[in-house]
């Protein structure tokens, strides 16, 4: 195990590398960039392949032909490039490519504060391209686990073929911390399968097995409605039914695998924090803070954002009956909890550019004590 | 399809979907011709194309790893794959609106960075797919669905761009102009670099009928009349040169 002082942009690139990236194609855009600076560095060391792209179209989609090629392959930006990768992020769904996109979330709606931090983008990540389509995103709350979950992003590309989102945040992504490189984690290659079908599964998770580009394999890969060998059938809802349904199918019904959270003092909790990324820091001590004055609360924190816990009722403990979502946006994940509960439900949502302080949370949770 | 050319054909391709007198049926044949005279091996080979009527040239027909990607969006993914594994022999097809309008800074960049790939443009002067509407390849004055009274822009000439850019090679040919092209094919596929080939092809059905066209001969035939080599224009005049379209090697690594 070795020890590190990294900042989390710096840490995703040692997750990529750790889990076998060796394609990185981007587009500076702060806060970002330091993670195409570093794996520009990395990859000149260890032999992997980096663009610098004109544009963060250019740089998803060479990500996606990086990928047929056999890369694992990965992207990051922020707001607004993330924006111009959505339709390459469909195009990812769609033909099922295994790609990694880390989002360094900035205070938005368009160019916004640069170099300010917020969580804006939990939903472009979930709908921002068009038509019917799942994604799974992960939201770090420390650097060490910006590392690990990186790894993890690879690792779920490939298990379920697809774009696999890192949202992370600008004081994520700035934030320097102790990091343990802990070099026992699993990490999931390509499966291939010579003569299958390659977008069409009869295996039970709905994930076909995936070929490579130069293996003689003679790959059809379209974005446009397909069979199962890749042939285009645009004008055949059945086809369009059946290829849409598995690429939903196959997140959706692996949700339970995939979904991934913490939970603390939830046993006599009667007041619940539900909490992510950065903000869930923050939340922490002030639940921490509040018990140790014998208050009943407790915290949810949730690891992963999409595909969203459906069982959100069951992971909220015995007695809950307030929840409270303090969000760096204006409410975005306090939608879906609304969705899937049904108890009392207070937001409190700061769009100033600022990280929301333990006071902050605490003075509001008062409230309901 | 002469039978030589069938083994380059996926199984279960018996007809292609381009409307009657389009010339992207032929450039086809040329490409295949010009892999099978070179004697290429297409498992090493990948064929990378966008969105419209010339990116269905390679997809689904040819039987080789082929990638049909976003609008305008060809060439970054040929990049990535090109640039991951070297090995593989990358041709870009698609059309002009697909290349050098959505996809221009693309094309640009590509050609900087002098990427090994070859890139055909196949130059229908028109939006087919979506019905005809201008392109950046439609000559001042035609009429479109979008130009009813005459397109009032000059057209861009993408082999001039591209050389500026920084590509190694770079020629213009018609599909009437059969063998030429071929040749021209096999040297692009042989010469490290970005190499660009802007194919003019004739659509009587979006572009000709509305530009007193409307026949695949006459379209054809205006094609032979209209495209002069560059060394037979070299000796004429600018107002005999006007309305005609330049054809042959641009530039070609060697010059």
């Amino acid at each position: 195990m070795l020890q590190h002082y990294l900042s989390g942009n710096e840490a995703v690139v040692e997750g990529a590398v750790r889990a076998g990236c060796r394609y990185y194609a981007g587009y500076p855009i702060t806060p970002s960039t330091e993670i195409m600076e570093r794996i520009s560095v990395r990859f000149s060391e260890i032999g992997g392949v980096f663009m610098q792209m004109e544009d963060e179209i250019a740089a998803i989609c060479s990500v996606i032909g990086a990928s047929w090629a056999g890369a694992k392959a990965m992207t990051a930006t922020s707001g607004p490039g993330f924006s111009l990768m959505q339709e390459g992020i469909g195009y990812a769904a769609m033909t099922e490519t295994p790609i990694v996109v880390v989002d360094v979330q900035r205070a938005g709606p368009s160019t916004g504060q640069a170099t300010r931090v917020a969580s804006g983008d939990i939903m472009q990540a979930r709908w921002g391209s068009c038509g019917d389509y799942q994604v799974i995103a992960m939201c770090p709350w420390s650097v060490q686990e910006a590392y690990e979950q990186t790894i993890g992003a690879f690792n779920l590309a490939e298990k379920y073929r697809g774009p696999v989102l890192l949202l992370t945040e600008e004081a994520i992504g700035h934030l320097r911390e102790r990091i343990d490189a802990v070099n026992d984690i699993e990490v999931f290659d390509r499966r291939k399968k010579p003569g299958a079908a390659p977008f069409g599964s009869e295996e039970k998770d709905g994930v076909p097995p995936m070929p490579t580009f130069g293996e003689g394999a003679k790959v059809l890969v379209t974005g446009s409605t397909h069979d199962s060998f890749g042939f285009r059938r645009t004008d055949d809802p059945l086809v369009q039914d059946r290829l849409v349904s598995r690429l939903n199918d196959k997140i959706a019904n692996n949700r339970a695998k995939i979904i991934d959270y913490e939970d603390y003092y939830l046993e006599d909790a009667r007041v619940v924090v539900i909490s992510y990324g950065f903000t869930a820091r923050s939340s922490l001590f002030a639940v921490e803070a509040l018990r140790a004055e014998g208050r009943e609360i407790g915290m949810l924190r949730l690891k992963t954002l999409w595909p969203f816990p459906d069982d959100l009722k069951n992971m909220i403990g015995p007695r809950a009956d307030v929840l409270f979502v303090p969000e760096m946006n204006k409410g975005q994940v306090a939608g879906e909890v609304r969705k899937y509960v049904s108890c009392q439900l207070v937001t409190f949502t700061q769009t100033n550019g600022e990280v929301i302080y333990p006071d902050t949370i605490i003075e509001q949770l008062r409230r309901y004590l | 399809m002469s039978r030589d050319m069938q083994q380059y054909l996926r199984p279960g391709i018996t007809s292609t979907p381009f409307c009657p007198g389009c010339g992207h049926g032929i450039l086809m044949g040329l490409i295949l011709r010009a892999i099978h005279q070179l004697e290429l091996n297409t498992d090493e080979m990948l064929f990378v194309s966008g969105i419209g009527c010339a990116a269905w040239i390679p997809s689904p027909h040819f039987n080789a790893d082929t990638l049909h990607v976003l609008h305008g969006r060809a060439i970054p993914a040929a990049t990535g794959a090109k640039m991951f594994n070297p090995k593989l022999r990358v041709m870009v097809i698609s059309g002009d609106g697909d290349l050098v309008d959505i996809g221009g800074n693309h094309l640009i960049h590509a050609a900087r960075r002098n990427t090994d790939l070859t890139v055909i443009c196949a130059s229908n002067m028109v939006y087919g797919m979506t019905g005809g509407q201008m392109s950046s390849a439609t000559s001042i004055g035609a009429y479109t669905q979008t130009t009813t009274q005459g397109n009032p822009y000059q057209p861009l000439d993408p082999c001039k761009l591209v050389i500026a850019a920084g590509a190694t090679y770079s020629a213009r040919y018609s599909v009437t102009q059969p063998f030429a092209l071929i040749t021209s094919i096999k040297k692009a596929l042989q010469i490290d670099g970005f190499c660009f080939i802007e194919v003019l092809s004739p659509c009587p059905t979006q572009f000709g009928r509305y530009n007193q066209l409307d026949t695949p001969v006459a379209m054809v035939r205006n094609l032979m009349e209209n495209c002069i080599a560059r060394k037979k224009a070299r000796k004429l005049s600018p107002e005999k040169l006007k309305g005609k379209i330049i054809t042959g090697e641009f530039t070609n690594g060697a010059d």
